[in-house]
């Protein structure tokens, strides 16, 4: 059984077809990246995944069960965490408190022994202090602890978005666009962190990226996209070498499809 | 400048963070202990009502400064607090020590229900949506007459606790130091939420719900609950000034109450509970500075061409104007500005505390 099953989804904005009877599965322990051009759906995988988005038709499951009738809030539950293209950070909290909130799903106190913060909320606390902790010391954040996100640079944002999500301690991990803005030798740390996750944690992951080396570097299978329906799925140098994936990102020449035909 | 050497994640957990704030704040503490003491009544008053008025601001900063709703009614929640516990004593014969955390209750609750359909508004709508649960509150305080006698109001009544009579005039210094307990209560209830998961979990709502929701957090519950904890506080300060003023009615929690509120918290400091006391004590002790300079440049100049009606609107108005144009952090922010001068003097920057640009956020989700 697959960990992620995405079964023939379609989603419709009015009569855009933003995803168009798109199948997949995604196996436990493999990197899977999602290729396209702009506007192919990639984050809108992501966004149904999260349960941002109600699809038309079809069937999203996760783990062998259908995660349609769960809330946005419930996916992280099941172990599924995700970063966001834009850096969906919050602002005025520091870089601790921030990977703090990625261990809201490990909650065990309520807000009644919170006010009055019982010796139980404290060894709760020193848990996820020292969670996070390893979380820092993996991505190499111990300078940034303390820092406020607002004054912090691009590159560390970036950075500080994928340790919220591995707070989580997720068994799906939804990268969208983890390397775009970085700088070469970023890309390079990127690259490392993810087989890390993918062979040292255990952890699946699902990567929307545009950086075809990155893609071709770290992922085990690649599915293409283009105007939401699926082109091509298989090893990046197959999907890279596809004719219809070639196409779909520098169209055709007339002598081309003459030679097709 | 102080770097704290820290050596276990406790550090992080305490409620103090070193040992030099914790003897700050112990001074603090002894100084408000002694102070009436030293204080003649109509200071010690003035004091009472500072505190009364930080409790209330603590309610509202929950709501506004840590969870990022807007809210522009929470003088309903003063009177709905000041009413409850006024007729729970009166009518059910039940004490203060009783009635007084059963109306923090009833104000929370009360909180918790509204904010269940409002807080799906964002912005300028839900502060209109709160303006309109005040109205409500004050009309319903009006036509709700056999319960709570209209506009001609409530009298409250003297306080015992155990044998003890607290009366704002004839016990002054019991008063205070009942305001003081109180608001020593709630900034350890409001010190611990922010040390603590629901607390992180409201700076998540405030500053981004879409991944506040990917985090795992449930954002109309949340909401919720800061609604309710803000309202709880709110009503605790209410059934106070219900106490201090001695008899109310629907005027004395108008939507100017609500209004100045907000102005506080903005004015002391978004976002940090200093701010609360700053704020408060901006409207505690501003209309009487105000009336004070006021006599005292009659006196000086020798006419009365100061005494125009309205003058204090005035002045507060534009005080919040100069600090929206010029330190839109408030005081507690302008302090900061000025400790880490001199913490880091020479060295400081002008530019030290200047925001980064917001990168753009994922709005098109809604």
């Amino acid at each position: 059984m697959s960990l992620l099953e995405f079964d023939n989804v379609t989603l419709r904005f009015g009569g855009v077809v933003a995803v168009n009877q798109v199948s997949f599965n995604v196996e436990e322990g493999e990197v899977f990246a999602l290729v396209g051009p702009n506007g192919a759906g990639k984050s809108t995988v992501f966004n149904l995944i999260s349960r941002f988005y109600n699809p038309a038709e079809g069937d999203i499951r996760f783990d062998g069960k259908s995660i349609l009738g769960r809330k946005a809030y419930d996916i992280a539950t099941l172990g599924i965490a995700r970063t966001f293209q834009n850096i969906e950070l919050f602002e005025h909290a520091t870089v601790m408190q921030n990977l703090l909130v990625g261990r809201h799903r490990h909650r065990q106190s309520n807000f009644v022994t919170e006010l009055l913060f019982t010796p139980f909320v404290r060894r709760e606390e020193r848990r996820h202090r020292e969670a996070i902790e390893k979380v820092i010391d993996f991505l190499d954040l111990q300078a940034y602890r303390e820092k406020y996100i607002a004054g912090l640079p691009y590159g560390v944002r970036k950075i500080v978005e994928m340790g919220r999500a591995l707070a989580i301690e997720p068994r799906l991990l939804l990268l969208d666009e983890p390397a775009s803005g970085l700088s070469v030798e970023e890309t390079q740390d990127v690259a490392f962190w993810v087989e890390d996750i993918k062979k040292q944690m255990g952890i699946t992951v699902i990567m929307v990226e545009h950086d075809m080396h990155l893609v071709s570097a770290v992922s085990d299978r690649v599915l293409a996209l283009a105007d939401g329906k699926a082109l091509s799925l298989g090893t990046p140098q197959e999907v890279q070498n596809d004719p219809k994936v070639i196409e779909a990102y520098i169209g055709t020449t007339d002598e081309k499809q003459e030679v097709l035909a | 400048m102080r770097t704290v050497f820290k050596t276990s994640y406790d550090a992080d957990i305490n409620m103090f963070q070193h040992r030099y704030q914790f003897g700050w704040y112990a001074l603090l503490l002894v100084i408000v202990l002694v102070l009436p003491l030293y204080l003649g009544s109509y200071w010690l008053g003035e004091m009472t009502s500072l505190l009364i008025w930080s409790i209330a601001c603590m309610g509202l900063m929950i709501l506004v400064g840590q969870t990022g709703q807007a809210s522009l009614g929470h003088a309903a929640f003063l009177a709905i607090g000041a009413y409850a516990n006024v007729l729970l004593q009166q009518r059910l014969g039940l004490p203060f020590i009783v009635s007084f955390p059963l109306a923090g209750l009833i104000a929370g609750i009360c909180g918790a229900l509204i904010a269940m359909p409002i807080t799906r508004l964002h912005g300028v709508y839900l502060a209109i949506a709160t303006l309109a649960i005040n109205i409500l509150v004050d009309d319903f305080i009006v036509i709700a007459a056999p319960l709570t006698n209209g506009v001609q109001g409530l009298f409250a009544p003297a306080i015992e606790i155990f044998g003890l009579t607290i009366d704002r005039y004839r016990t002054p210094i019991h008063f205070y130091y009942l305001a003081l307990a109180v608001t020593l209560l709630v900034l350890f209830f409001y010190r611990n939420l922010m040390r603590s998961p629901l607390g992180r979990a409201f700076a998540a709502v405030r500053d981004s719900e879409i991944s506040a929701q990917a985090m795992g957090v449930n954002i109309a519950r949340t909401k919720a609950l800061s609604f309710g904890i803000s309202a709880g506080i709110t009503g605790l300060a209410g059934a106070l000034i219900g106490h201090y003023a001695g008899i109310f009615n629907n005027e004395t929690f108008n939507i100017i109450i609500s209004i100045q509120l907000l102005l506080a918290i903005v004015i002391g400091g978004l976002g940090s509970i200093h701010g609360a006391f700053f704020g408060a004590a901006v409207i505690a002790l501003l209309p009487q500075s105000i009336s004070m300079a006021r006599d005292n440049l009659n006196w000086l100049f020798g006419t009365r061409a100061f005494s125009v009606p309205g003058m204090e609107t005035a002045v507060f108005g534009l005080i919040l104007v100069v600090f929206m144009l010029f330190e839109p952090r408030g005081i507690y922010g302008r302090w900061l500005k000025i400790r880490t001068y001199f913490q880091l003097f020479p060295f400081y920057r002008k530019d030290m505390f200047r925001r980064q640009k917001s990168y753009l956020k994922t709005e098109r989700m809604r």
